[in-house]
Order: structure tokens, then C-alpha cells, then sequence
């Protein structure tokens, strides 16, 4: 028999005590964890193993086209106006699709403060009985092109970053980032909050799209994958991107802005905000997923995005279908003073960084945040290293220095995940509970398991 | 009172939460314990402890159960807090040499190049189909978990003769593969006799004997021991002994096995006759009624198969087997007259046993000595025991059957019931020997004598007139170091043998003798 006279290499998976002996023996081996199957229909995983080649070709179609995206930042726009589908009475939000009544309270706080700033109601009160009385109309940025971090929220009038796919031709949008602080995507409507959204709408927009006009382009994906190199996973650290932005961008906002006190003004805003790159790697992960949608018998995931009550979840091979979950409170680092009683559920579009191989996906290269993940370098690589365990692919292009530049996972299979119980892994910010009061921490959570189970089990037992 | 809390979606395998529970029980106000998955079966075997809860029941097959039993709130919390600690604990390092655990099946595959045997031992209901992913991967398989159903244990050796793979189990607990014990198993000589076994404690016997007497084991084969029985059709057992019969480094081949069912025993020896190697066998409480082939040798016992195995394997004469029986025969006969001498009221021999191998090998040597024995795993069934926890007679017990080990570990780790009863049956002036067997090797207890010692003093001085008897399963090179448990076992006073059938006869020896005085 071959294993008789081969070295004897042994995958333990169950009691760890049983390596001692294998140890002891000078043999390779490796644990392996064990996690039940989220699904408890094996009928379901065994129509999938009898299709494995049909399914694991076009999940190679989707991935391709997922990592050939170019994704490149060409210009600014008033979201009526670029946006697809964008209305004066539609607000679009984070996450799978939620209504009013169930919105969580940094939701309607983001909510309110968008009506009044959109000019459609005065006070607070007004905002929420307007947001109630069935004229306004929500919708998720991600079935108009668009994402948004934290409550997402998206109206009319708000500027948008427009990024292209220029290997494929799409287009995917996000808003400028607010900064830290009382905040509206932290469901924060005070005057303050308002008033910087103006300001964002009149001085900040017009010098940042003549800066791109003059530009003609910026392209986002060679600085995110120098981003990695230089200590971001561009969901909760952006430092890096940020920084990279604003090089490329100071120069041609110095020469087309007419009044240098806005010039500076504009550019002390991005520099002051170690977050603004976030929107823009949102951005470049819509877009590139985007590329990977509508692949027939495709079981990657397109799309993970929480609106603060559930966490929902798109396929490719099953097109604009939503599987929900209820959204999990992250285990954070919270900031003095709050506790995990204070936290809203998860809240977001941002992990489509993770669905991108970012983010999460991409700890190991951002040493900067591993006290979010236990304080070790060694346990962030832990988190990415277990992230391959579900993915279809390596991303060609976002390298991870500490792995010997190995490409960050990319491409979640829903049967994979559903089969080994791993779930992803997602870097996120915390709000409070509470509209109005803004982030209370940041850390890290595993996805709940119940969109996955869901989604996994409506594309198997949809295969032909 | 009964607190409880529950865990929603956190898994454990059931083995870290035994461990666990054992843990609890030693905390200062806590009486008993359950950590458990709340699944149905889990449900069931909980209610019996008392500890089955509104909150338990309500909890589905994800959520993990904590129930203690304890004098006061504060013991209760403090039993939780251990709990908490416990099952958050990361493993060690150096257990992993800092490297990290794969996340699955596959990406171990991937880590691990050139991977070809998995040891899996996760819950019974997963263990089916994740022992057909690693065959489907190309992975040989030890399935150490038990509760697979039949069919599935059909399913995958089926699927592994196609694929010319082995799956060892389910069920099964040991292994020696390429010198690599796997499992429950002992560190033994290699050499030139292979094993097939569908008993791990039988397997553990005959390897650490063969071993010990300075022969060598090529490869031991487990196969559960269900493979045996009509349904299963011995498809493991019959494809080692040719993987055995082909392997050119096996010259001797030993079987070990509870005994076949009568059709599946007529194609054993079928495949045996082509076997052109010499085979030794024992079906422990069975024969082979017929005669096979020139070189093939029955045996009543564990310890005289190893023992002809080992002769064979050094190239003597396979009688040599009979001499070493019969000059410890002739010691044991010595100490059993020494130790009858003592005897004035006590009669009743009483065997407590961590291997259910033993129990039957227990029975087949012992009512020639002594009449009739009774047992939970009795190999007639008129001698049944009537309660399991009430020894009656001269009676050997199985505490690894499921009765005794549903919720807490296995009796060769834990040791907490069987000390329990020693103490318990040395109490009782009728009883005359306790007979006991102590397996040590990877996966068994690994400070036995810590564990033990406490018991049997306190038995000895419950008991003026009582001898223990016990055989130690193991080697040198073993972690627990068999001559050092040896001595410890003696200097408290306890006569050891080097094997199970060996005890077995001093006990049942000292008995007869103190009887006919």
C-alpha cells in the first residue's frame, strides 16, 4: 500500500491531545478545525459536490472578472444627478432592505438629518414624522451602485465620488467621509452636523471635482494595493490611503481652486480625517464585485452589508436576491465611558471591503490595529490565513507584506463557508445605539451565520 | 440548587466540554456538573444526572449547556467563571509550536502538502461526512468518533476500497501506522509483525506485549469493531489482512478480534489460506473450529497470541509461547498461595476495568478457576449482571460501556468512577480481590499512578484481608514510563502482572486457593 512506504502526514481534526503522539513521532501534521456545517440538510452539500466543476468554473468566471476590475476614481457628481434610479423623496441606506419601523437608531438619525439637510423638514421632530408618513422611500445603496459606511445614507442632493470599472465599463458611488465625531452616518442631526454637510456640499465638492477634472483620473486600485504595503487593510485603518489620497490630489486642488484659503481648508478637512479614504476603497469594492455579478451557478458573494437590525447577503448566481440575518453587537474595544449595553448592532455597507479581500480579509497586513484582534501580530495573520479556507482565490494584485506578499483572500464561496462553518471575518466601527451620539468603539466580528445558511441553501437546491 | 446557563452558537467538541466538567465537579460547593452541547441525545442523557433544566431544554443542538449542582449561588458562580475560563483558554504554544490551526479540511490539505492519514474525532454526526471529504481529498482516515451510523460506515469503506484507502473505524481507538501510534496507542518497537484489530484495547495489548518481549510491530490496523459484525462484512478486516499479506516489511501476521459472526468468520479463514505468511489469531471468547493451514495459529488469549506472534517473529519455535506462559504460571502461582494465606472470610474476586477487551478475556480465563462470573458485557448473557452498579458474585465490569461513559470521559483518562468503586468494594468484607487493568500509552491518563494511588490506599485500609490485582498496558517509551507505574502500583502493595491474562489468572488463583482452604 502507497501509505506504507510514504512519510505518514496527518490532518487531525477533533481532540488536539492526539498530536502528542504524532509529535512525539517527529510527524507532520496539522490541526484542522472543526466547526459544524451551517446547514444541517446534506442532501443540499452532496447536490453541490455532484456539480463541483460546473460550479467551481463559473465561480473561476466571477473571480476573474473580480480581480481583472480596474477600478479608477473619474469624477464627482450631485447624486440626482449620477446616481441610478436617484429621486428627491428616495433616501438610500446601508445594508439589505429595511423599513422605517425597523430601522435602529443611528439609521433614523442618519435619516433625519439627510431630510434636513435636504431642506424637507426644519426640526428634528419634523424630520421623523416626514420619515414615517410613507413619502420618503428607502432603498439599499448597493441596488443603486452605490455604498455607504455606518447608516450609508444617501440623498439627493449629497456630491458623490463616481469610480469606474475601466475594465469593464461599470460605475459605483459613495458620499464624502464626514470625519469623526457627531457625525450623520453615526445617525448624528445636530446643527453641526448639518452644517458640515453643507459646507461639504459647497466648498469641499467643487474643489475636489475640478481637482479630478484636472486629474482626469486617479487610479484607486495600485493605491490600495500600496495601501497594504504600508500598514492599511482600508476598512479600519486608512491612515495610509488617506495620506496617498491627498498627494495625489493637493497638487491639482492647489491649481484649480481659485481661492487658496478653500484650497487649504478642503485639504485640511481630508487631512485631518484618517478615514476619508474609506468611501474610496468602498467605492473600488463595489465596482470590482460589481464585475462579478450575474455569473450563472456562481456561489461567490457579491455583497455583505448590515443596516443595523440585519445582515444581508447577495450571491452571484442568484442576482439581486437578498438572504438576511439578524445583525450581530461586534465584541469591540469600546471607548471610555460606553460598553458593549450601548452598541447598535452591526451597521454598514463597509464590509464590502471583506467581500473585496480587504478589510478583515487583510489584517495580517495592518499591524498598526491588531489590539482589535487579540494584541499579537501573529494573531491578525491568523484571521487572513483562515479567511483562505473560504475563498475562491488569491487577489493578483492586493499583496501582504508579513505573508511573503501573498495576495489577500478573495472571493467568499457561500459552500465553502456554509461546509465549514468559517465565517468571515469583518473589521467594523460601533455606534451607539442611540441616534444621534455617534461611534462608541471599533473592532472586529465574525458574520452571523444565518444569511450564509440561507443563501447557501436557496443556491443549492436552485441548481439545475 | 441547579443553575444554568447557556451559550447560544458556540460549539464544543464533547471531549474539551468532559474535560471541563470534570473540572467543575472539583470546584468547592459544586456536586455535579453537566457541559454539554444541548442537543437531543445530550437532552436525554443529562436528565438522568437531575440536571436537565427549563433553560436546557428550550436550547437548541448549537448552543452549549452549563448546568452545575451546587450548595450556594456563589459556588455556582464560581463554577461558571471556571467554565468560562476553561473553555477560552488558548492552546499552549509549544502544543502547536506557534503555528496556527488550519480552518477547515481543506485549507489543512493545503498546508499540509503531501497529507495522507486524518484522525478525526469530532461528534458522531458530523464524523460521517467529514471522513468522506478527507477520502474524497485522498486521505486515509482513523474515525475515532463512534455514533456513525451503520450505513454511513457502509458508505465510506465502500468508497475507501475503491479508492484503495483505509478507514480505520468507526469506533476505532488505536492504531500503529509506519511506528506512528495514532490514537490510544502505545510507543512500540518497530519490526516485522503486523496487526489487524478490531478491538483498540485488544490492539494496545498484543503491541505493547510483542514489544516488550523485544519483537516489533510493522503496522497495526485498526478497524472498529463493528467491522466484524454481518452488516459491516469485515470489509476493513479482510482488505488489512491483504494490505499485511502484500506489505513486504510484515512476515508475521496477528488478528485480533471479538468473534465474527459465523459467515463472516468462514471468509476470514478463507482469506487467510491465501495468506503465504504464518497468521496468528484470536477471537477473543471464539474459536476457529477448523483447521486452516499448516502455519496458521489460534489463540485463546491476548497475551498468548502476542506471545506466539512475537516467537514467530524473532524466529523461534512458536512453543516458546507456552514456556513463558508456564513459567509465569509458576511465579504467579507462588504469590497466589502467599496472598490466599491471608484470606479468612473474604471469597469474591471483583474486576473493574478500563478496557472492554479485558472484561472478555477476563471471562474466558477466569471460570475455570473459579466458577461462575458475572458482568455488564457478559460474553453468555445467563450471566448478566442484573444492575451494573451493583457487583454481585464474582463479577468483572465494563466501565467503558456506554452506560458509565455517556457525559464524562473515558474510564482510561478519567479515573474518578473506577476510584470510586474501589473504595467502594473494598468496603464490602466479602471481597476477597479487586482485579484491575491500567492502559497507559498516548491519549490514556497521563499520570495514572496520581490518580489511583489515593483509591487503593484507602482501599487497603478498608480492607485487611483484600489483594489488588492489576496488569499495566504499555512500554517504556511510553509517556507515563510502564516501569515507573509499576513500581508505584507495588510499593502501595498492588501485585502486577505483565498482562491482562497473566492478572487474570493470579486473581482467579488466589481465589481458588483461598477457597479450597
Amino acid at each position: 500500500m502507497k501509505l506504507f512506504e510514504s512519510e505518514l502526514k496527518v490532518v487531525n481534526i477533533g481532540l488536539e491531545s492526539f498530536r502528542q503522539g504524532l509529535n512525539d513521532s517527529g510527524v507532520k501534521n496539522v490541526q484542522a478545525q472543526f466547526k459544524p456545517p451551517l446547514s444541517a440538510e446534506t442532501s443540499l452539500f452532496a447536490r453541490t459536490a455532484k456539480r463541483a466543476a460546473r460550479i467551481t468554473r463559473a465561480n473561476k468566471k466571477a473571480l476573474d472578472r473580480i480581480l481583472a476590475a480596474r477600478p479608477a476614481l473619474v469624477g464627482m457628481g450631485i447624486a440626482l444627478d449620477v446616481v441610478p434610479g436617484m429621486r428627491k423623496d428616495l433616501i438610500l441606506h446601508a445594508g439589505p432592505p429595511v423599513s422605517w419601523e425597523k430601522m435602529c437608531g443611528p439609521m433614523r438619525g442618519g435619516v433625519m438629518a439627510a431630510l434636513m439637510y435636504e431642506g424637507m423638514a426644519k426640526t428634528p421632530g419634523e424630520a421623523a414624522r416626514l420619515a414615517a408618513s410613507g413619502k420618503i422611500k428607502y432603498a439599499p445603496c448597493h441596488e443603486h451602485g452605490a455604498v455607504g459606511p455606518m447608516a450609508g445614507i444617501v440623498s439627493a442632493s449629497m456630491p458623490v465620488f463616481i469610480v469606474k470599472d475601466e475594465a469593464h465599463g461599470n460605475y459605483s458611488y459613495a458620499t464624502q467621509n464626514e470625519g469623526l465625531g457627531k457625525v450623520l452616518r453615526y445617525g448624528a442631526y445636530s446643527t453641526e452636523v448639518i452644517e458640515r454637510l453643507n459646507w461639504m456640499e459647497k466648498e469641499l465638492y467643487p474643489a475636489l471635482k475640478s481637482a479630478l477634472e484636472f486629474l482626469g483620473r486617479i487610479d484607486l486600485k495600485t493605491m490600495v494595493a500600496q495601501a497594504l504595503h504600508m500598514g492599511d487593510e482600508v476598512h479600519n485603518r486608512n491612515r495610509a490611503g488617506t495620506s496617498l489620497f491627498y498627494r495625489a490630489i493637493a497638487p491639482a486642488v492647489i491649481r484649480t481652486c481659485k481661492d487658496p484659503e478653500r484650497a487649504a481648508k478642503a485639504l485640511d478637512f481630508i487631512n485631518g480625517n484618517d478615514h476619508f479614504f474609506l468611501n474610496l476603497s468602498m467605492a473600488l469594492s463595489k465596482a470590482s464585485l460589481d464585475a462579478g455579478r450575474n455569473v450563472k451557478d456562481s456561489s461567490l458573494v457579491v455583497v455583505m452589508a448590515r443596516n443595523g437590525t440585519e445582515f444581508g447577503v447577495q450571491l452571484s448566481g442568484t442576482g439581486g436576491r437578498w438572504f438576511t440575518g439578524p445583525a450581530p453587537v461586534p465584541d469591540a474595544l469600546y471607548f471610555p465611558g460606553y460598553s458593549k449595553a450601548d452598541a447598535n448592532p452591526d451597521i454598514g455597507d463597509s464590509a464590502i471591503t471583506e467581500t473585496n479581500g480587504l478589510g478583515g480579509f487583510a489584517i495580517a497586513a495592518a499591524p498598526a490595529i491588531v489590539q482589535f484582534v487579540g494584541g499579537s501580530a501573529s494573531d491578525a495573520a491568523g484571521y487572513t490565513l483562515a479567511m483562505y479556507g473560504i475563498t475562491a482565490g488569491e487577489s493578483d494584485s492586493y499583496k501582504i507584506p508579513s505573508l511573503d506578499f501573498r495576495g489577500t483572500p478573495t472571493g467568499i464561496d457561500v459552500i465553502k463557508v456554509a461546509k465549514t462553518g468559517v465565517l468571515p471575518f469583518i473589521d467594523t466601527g460601533v455606534a451607539h445605539k442611540d441616534p444621534g451620539v455617534g461611534q462608541v468603539g471599533a473592532g472586529v466580528l465574525s458574520a452571523p451565520p444565518e444569511p450564509f445558511a440561507r443563501a447557501f441553501e436557496h443556491f443549492a437546491r436552485s441548481l439545475k | 440548587m441547579i443553575k444554568t446557563v447557556i451559550k447560544k452558537g458556540a460549539y464544543f467538541d464533547s471531549v474539551s466540554l468532559m474535560q471541563v466538567a470534570k473540572k467543575l465537579n472539583s470546584v468547592r460547593g459544586v456536586s455535579d456538573s453537566a457541559v454539554v452541547m444541548a442537543t437531543k441525545e445530550n437532552k436525554g442523557i443529562i436528565k438522568a444526572s437531575g440536571l436537565l433544566t427549563r433553560e436546557i431544554l428550550d436550547a437548541g443542538d448549537n448552543d452549549l449547556a452549563i448546568a452545575v449542582r451546587a450548595s450556594t449561588p456563589a459556588a455556582a458562580d464560581a463554577a461558571f467563571a471556571a467554565a468560562e475560563e476553561l473553555l477560552n483558554r488558548k492552546p499552549s504554544r509549544d502544543l502547536t509550536g506557534g503555528e496556527r490551526k488550519a480552518a477547515g479540511l481543506e485549507d489543512a490539505v493545503k498546508s499540509l502538502p503531501g497529507a495522507n492519514m486524518a484522525i478525526v474525532s469530532v461528534a458522531g454526526r458530523f464524523a460521517g461526512p467529514l471522513a468522506a471529504d478527507c477520502l474524497e481529498k485522498g486521505l486515509n482516515v482513523m474515525l475515532f468518533s463512534d455514533n456513525v451510523p451503520l450505513e454511513t460506515e457502509l458508505e465510506l469503506k465502500k468508497a475507501a476500497l475503491r479508492k484503495g484507502l483505509l478507514v480505520m473505524g468507526p469506533d476505532c481507538g488505536t492504531a500503529i501506522i509506519n511506528g506512528v501510534p495514532l490514537a490510544f496507542a502505545n510507543s512500540v518497537r518497530r519490526g516485522n509483525i503486523g496487526v489487524v484489530a478490531a478491538s483498540g484495547t485488544g490492539a494496545q495489548e498484543v503491541t505493547s506485549l510483542i514489544s516488550n518481549e523485544g519483537a516489533g510491530i510493522s503496522q497495526c490496523i485498526g478497524t472498529g469493531g463493528r467491522d466484524v459484525k454481518l452488516e459491516v462484512g469485515a470489509l476493513t478486516f479482510l482488505q488489512g489482512l491483504k494490505l499485511l499479506a502484500t506489505d513486504p516489511a510484515t512476515e508475521v501476521i496477528l488478528l485480533v478480534s471479538k468473534p465474527p459472526h459465523r459467515s463472516i468468520l468462514k471468509r476470514i479463514s478463507a482469506e487467510i489460506k491465501r495468506v503465504k505468511k504464518p497468521v496468528v489469531a484470536v477471537f477473543l471468547g471464539g474459536e476457529v473450529g477448523e483447521r486452516v493451514k499448516g502455519d496458521f495459529y489460534p489463540a485463546r488469549t491476548l497475551e498468548e497470541a502476542a506471545f506466539k506472534a512475537a516467537a514467530l517473529g524473532k524466529g523461534q519455535e512458536v512453543n516458546k509461547a507456552r514456556e513463558l506462559i508456564y513459567d509465569l504460571n509458576l511465579k504467579a502461582g507462588e504469590l497466589a498461595r502467599k496472598e490466599a494465606a491471608k484470606k479468612k472470610n473474604s471469597r469474591f474476586l471483583r474486576g473493574l476495568f478500563s478496557g472492554g477487551t479485558f472484561v472478555s478475556e477476563a471471562q474466558v480465563i477466569l471460570p475455570e478457576l473459579i466458577g461462575k462470573v458475572l458482568s455488564n458485557a457478559p460474553l453468555d448473557k445467563k450471566h448478566k449482571l442484573a444492575d451494573s452498579m451493583e457487583l454481585s458474585g464474582h463479577s468483572v465490569i465494563d466501565l467503558g460501556e456506554d452506560e458509565f461513559t455517556v457525559g464524562r470521559p473515558h474510564p482510561m483518562i478519567d479515573f474518578t468512577l473506577r476510584d470510586k468503586l474501589i473504595v467502594s468494594e473494598a468496603g464490602n468484607p466479602a471481597v476477597s480481590v479487586l482485579l484491575l487493568d491500567l492502559v497507559l500509552g498516548y491519549g490514556s491518563n497521563p499520570k495514572p499512578l496520581d490518580d489511583i494511588l489515593p483509591a487503593l490506599r484507602e482501599a487497603f485500609r478498608a480492607n485487611k484481608e483484600l489483594s489488588v490485582v492489576a496488569s499495566v498496558t504499555g512500554t517504556e517509551a511510553d509517556p507515563q514510563v510502564r516501569s515507573r507505574v509499576v513500581k508505584g502500583l507495588e510499593a502501595a502493595g498492588v501485585l502486577v502482572m505483565p498482562s491482562n491474562a497473566g492478572a487474570c489468572r493470579l486473581a482467579g488463583e488466589i481465589i481458588r486457593l483461598s477457597v479450597k482452604r
